[in-house]
């Protein structure tokens, strides 16, 4: 059974079509690279399975659970778009820590705070809590940061911060996780600690969506490759495939230039 | 003398320091809330706060004593801050709050506009709601970035308040003054600096102080 499906996504800027009927299924624990060149739409479509942004046409199918329709009822309330979005975990670009919480408290604060919605919330308060924060640094050893649990972003690597990321979009261990260019904001020399704890991931079998420009990475990492280009799906299927032996004239292209680099 | 002097400045110096206190804690709140009304996506309420402020911003703030003062009873007939110096002082705090709460509204919008956008975006995607990502994780960035330029307008402030005098509240450079009438000397008008220059001297290092506080993170 598809743990996401993904059907006929479209998105609109104004005049500009971003994504045109995108779509993919992906199993649980599959891991799914979209390529491509920038101002493909991979980065919209991540946005759109954040609830981000609203796409105009298609649907997000969660377990067999529909979270977004475009034909139905597009105004949801924030409570709805709060709840969809905890099926997705983002990892961004930019790691987009919070500058003012230690590495610790950046991966609990959201967990703390939806925690108190519980209803046993006042009775079990010091449980919760604790277990929130073991999850939390049992995450950060995870990705090998339990020695800086204490510090602050700013003292932290490109490539550490990310890592710090990455524990934060799992602690509400959503069903899928996604990936914004994980690695496209870091040095050269730091893409390979950040790389090595997604591929950690993909072992244990996390459900992931990843957007790169890592071809090596993708090709190792995931189970179907999704080429886009000008927001179009224009060829998808295993690795070996499409890395391998594309069809599609734009797909050779894109991957020819790839090669050079 | 000095001693005569001495009580009578301590006593318009208090004022002073009532003023700016009272227009600090009004301002500080209301300058938020006129942020976030130029800020919202409701376009009306957007430039009613933005034309309210560039009135405020445009003229100047001894005129605007003026008119809060006299307005009511000049022109609606009702001079509802009675005559009494409690009533001129009410007035010119109420002043004061508009005045400070236009500037720190601007200060507060730059703040704001200056967290980057991946901040909220990192809450939302982490189910946060909109009020907990403000509180949580936007309002202390926001701090952090605009305390110089608070500073800045809380020691202009520490001098405007010399202001009030144009509608007759016994501040401390009134106070300075009546001596030129009364006793024919002039050095307690010029004594009202060092009460100044005292009281931003301990601003200063206070907000210096409030700055380092800050310093364990950084945007």
């Amino acid at each position: 059974m598809s743990v996401l499906e993904v059907k006929n996504i479209s998105k609109s800027f104004g005049e500009t079509e971003v994504l045109r009927d995108v779509g993919f299924s992906l199993e649980k624990g599959q891991v799914i690279a979209i390529i491509g060149s920038s101002g493909s739409g991979k980065t919209t479509l991540l946005r759109c399975l954040n609830f981000l942004e609203t796409p105009d046409g298609g649907q997000i199918v969660v377990n067999s659970e529909t979270l977004f329709d475009a034909g139905g009822r597009t105004q949801l309330t924030e409570k709805e778009v709060r709840r969809n979005r905890l099926h997705f975990g983002l990892v961004f670009q930019s790691f987009n820590l919070f500058p003012q919480y230690t590495a610790l408290s950046n991966v609990k604060l959201a967990g703390e705070l939806l925690a108190r919605e519980r209803s046993d919330y006042q009775a079990k308060r010091k449980t919760i809590l604790k277990e929130i924060r073991d999850n939390a640094a049992g995450l950060l050893q995870q990705v090998g940061l339990s020695d800086k649990m204490h510090l602050y972003p700013h003292q932290l690597s490109g490539g550490q911060q990310q890592r710090v990321a990455i524990a934060r979009a799992l602690a509400l261990s959503p069903d899928v996780l996604c990936f914004d260019e994980p690695t496209s904001a870091l040095d050269p020399e730091l893409t390979g600690e950040v790389l090595k704890v997604i591929l950690a991931l993909a072992e244990k079998n996390t459900t992931m969506v990843i957007v790169t420009h890592e071809m090596q990475f993708a090709r190792e990492v995931a189970d179907q490759v999704v080429f886009m280009d000008g927001g179009l799906v224009v060829e998808a299927g295993p690795p070996e495939e499409v890395f391998g032996k594309p069809k599609q004239e734009r797909t050779i292209r894109f991957l020819e230039r790839y090669s050079e680099v | 003398m000095f001693q005569t002097v001495l009580a009578s400045l301590n006593e318009g110096f208090l004022k002073t320091l009532e003023i700016f206190g009272l227009t600090l804690v009004g301002a500080f709140p209301l300058g938020l809330i006129l942020a976030f009304g130029s800020t919202s996506p409701f376009r009306p309420l957007k430039y009613l706060v933005k034309f309210i402020v560039w009135c405020v911003r445009g003229t100047p703030l001894m005129l605007q004593l003026l008119i809060i003062y006299y307005g009511p009873g000049l022109i609606l007939g009702n001079n509802w801050w009675g005559t009494s110096s409690a009533g001129r002082f009410t007035a010119a705090v109420v002043a004061f709050i508009i005045n400070y709460s236009c500037y720190f509204s601007e200060i507060y919008r730059g703040g704001i506009e200056g967290v980057p956008k991946g901040q909220s975006e990192a809450g939302q995607v982490l189910g946060m709601t909109k009020g907990q990502i403000f509180s949580r994780v936007i309002f202390l960035q926001v701090i952090k970035r605009i305390v110089p330029p608070m500073g800045n307008e809380i020691i202009t402030l520490v001098k405007d308040t010399s202001l009030a005098r144009v509608i007759a509240v016994y501040e401390v450079i009134w106070n300075g003054q009546t001596f030129i009438k009364a006793s024919g000397i002039i050095w307690p008008l010029f004594f009202t600096g060092v009460y100044y220059l005292l009281f931003s001297g301990i601003l200063t290092l206070l907000l210096g102080r409030l700055e380092k506080k800050l310093d364990f993170f950084r945007v």
